[in-house]
């Protein structure tokens, strides 16, 4: 037994249909018990008023973005290094779920900060890396669109996800430094997770599981979706050819 | 290798070749900033060292798909493969034919457009210092993102789409510099970055644009 | 039932209206290509297993 077995597309497909239910439900349940307590069931803080219930999906949302790229890098570089289809299916499959979230983390954040720092948009080193993380998914997504052949397609993507992550990276850093440079001190601190007490914090984890299963059962989906469009293409080919 | 940068040089400095074009664009931008943002001196000496790297670094993306498309379409680059040259070699010196006719021109010619814009004295040596130590980055990095796109029809609107993102930490660490300089402030910090940048963009990424070359010709 | 959110209650709710509709909008399509695709497979497939039928027979 290694994890390898599941490179063979009837196997993951196989183990995929059964857990596919399971991911489903799971994710459901943690995300309507998160949400539904932190929206409904949490006090509001004592200085951040109503808008503590933001971080809810804000957090969870901003977390999953950035492991959403950490997972194509991972099947990225497995793709490269031992071209199993499926790999480079689930990076594809990944993308657009990385890109919904980052969206999310952009517009829960500037819905948040509009009340909070009296503007919608601040050029934070974090806003900042995520407006670029989000320009990355949009090049990856559109080179896989553009390629026609699947495995060019996914040998092209691959390497730019390798290099978009060295420079993603680079560009964080490069992005605190920038900010630093301007404004002394940053007067905008976004690290809530540091001052937040149990009543926050029980459902705020409850939902990065709940964001954590749903990326799960949506890459899984997505995948599969995939690997049957790699099987129509392969059967029509086919029919042509007979 | 030598005759491959002279083949490249000659074919960008003959007629039709763009060579120029980007120098153009960099002046037109440099040009019609000051129209749209208005002839107060201080505005524009504030804003100057951003312009003129943002301007260096359009320019420069635009000359960027001709690297490889043109061999690609006329069987070049086949040819390219097969010859005893490595890959990796080839696109290196393909990135430097791109810096000699784009960067270079580029980084003389920016204390010109630096008076256009009011960029303060002490500012007009880290301007020169800072183009001529980024863009050979961007010259590499464009080769990458030239190299993915280079079987495609329509490549040009998709490797900006790419590449852009990938400008972000020469721009930052670039037009910081500048900024630093053009204040008096100390500029070995964000220069020793770029530096840094730079050398890295051209001891990994040619062989990331091999890789990808090697692909579209399959 | 509807807990008070004073003054913010347009950035709150504007906040889970978004996220609703971003996450709603992925699953959608998720669950069209999904079936798309599963319907297309099928079709092809049954046209496979007639033409291998054929030939055998």
């Amino acid at each position: 037994m290694s994890i390898w077995e599941y490179a063979n597309p009837k196997k993951f497909m196989q183990t995929s249909a059964w857990a596919l239910p399971w991911a489903l439900a799971a994710t459901v349940l943690c995300l309507s018990v998160g949400l539904i307590w932190g929206f409904f069931f949490t006090p509001d803080d004592y200085k951040q008023g109503a808008t503590v219930k933001i971080i809810y999906l804000h957090v969870p949302a901003a977390m999953m973005a950035i492991n959403a790229w950490v997972m194509m890098l991972v099947a990225s570089l497995i793709w490269i290094v031992r071209r199993h289809h499926v790999s480079a299916l689930a990076a594809k499959a990944a993308a657009p779920v990385g890109l919904t979230f980052t969206l999310i983390a952009l517009v829960t954040g500037a819905l948040w900060g509009q009340p909070m720092w009296g503007t919608w948009w601040a050029w934070d080193p974090r806003l900042t890396s995520f407006l670029i993380l989000c320009l990355f998914y949009m090049g990856y997504i559109a080179l896989w669109s553009a390629v026609e052949d699947p495995d060019t397609a996914a040998d092209l993507t691959g390497v730019l996800c390798i290099v978009g992550s060295v420079f993603a990276v680079l560009s964080r850093y490069a992005v605190n430094f920038w900010n630093q440079g301007l404004h002394q001190g940053a007067s905008l601190s976004m690290d809530a997770k540091e001052n937040v007490s149990d009543v926050f914090w029980i459902p705020l984890v409850i939902c990065i599981a709940g964001f954590i299963l749903l990326f799960v059962t949506l890459v899984l989906m997505r995948t599969r979706t995939e690997i049957r469009a790699r099987r129509v293409a392969a059967l029509l080919a086919r029919e042509r050819l007979a | 290798m030598i005759a491959l940068l002279a083949r490249d040089l000659r074919l960008a400095v003959r007629a039709g070749g763009g060579f120029g074009l980007g120098l153009a664009f960099f002046l037109l931008v440099a040009v019609l900033v000051p129209l749209g943002v208005g002839p107060q001196g201080d505005t524009l000496a504030r804003i100057a060292p951003g312009i003129l790297w943002v301007g260096a670094l359009l320019a420069c993306l635009l000359s960027l798909d001709r690297i490889f498309a043109l061999d690609f379409e006329d069987g070049s680059l086949d040819l390219l493969a097969t010859s005893p040259v490595p890959m990796e070699g080839a696109v290196a010196v393909k990135a430097l034919a791109h810096w000699l006719v784009t960067g270079l021109p580029l980084t003389l010619a920016a204390p010109v457009l630096g008076v256009l814009l009011y960029l303060p004295g002490p500012g007009y040596l880290w301007l020169v210092v800072s183009l001529a130590l980024g863009t050979p980055a961007l010259s590499v990095i464009g080769a990458f993102g030239a190299a993915l796109v280079v079987g495609l029809k329509r490549g040009g609107l998709l490797m900006s789409l790419l590449v852009l993102p990938l400008y972000v930490p020469t721009l930052i660490f670039g037009a910081e510099v500048v900024k630093r300089g053009a204040a008096g402030m100390e500029v070995a910090t964000p220069l020793a970055l770029l530096a840094g940048i730079t050398a890295g963009a051209l001891a990994l990424l040619p062989f990331a644009a091999a890789a990808a070359i090697r692909v579209n010709l399959r | 039932m509807m807990p008070d959110l004073g003054k913010y209650a347009f950035a709150v709710l504007a906040s889970y209206g978004a996220t609703i509709v971003l996450i709603g909008a992925l699953v959608a399509l998720s669950f069209r290509q999904r079936a798309r695709v599963k319907k297309t497979l099928d079709e092809v497939e049954a046209r496979a297993a007639a033409q291998t039928g054929k030939n055998d027979g």
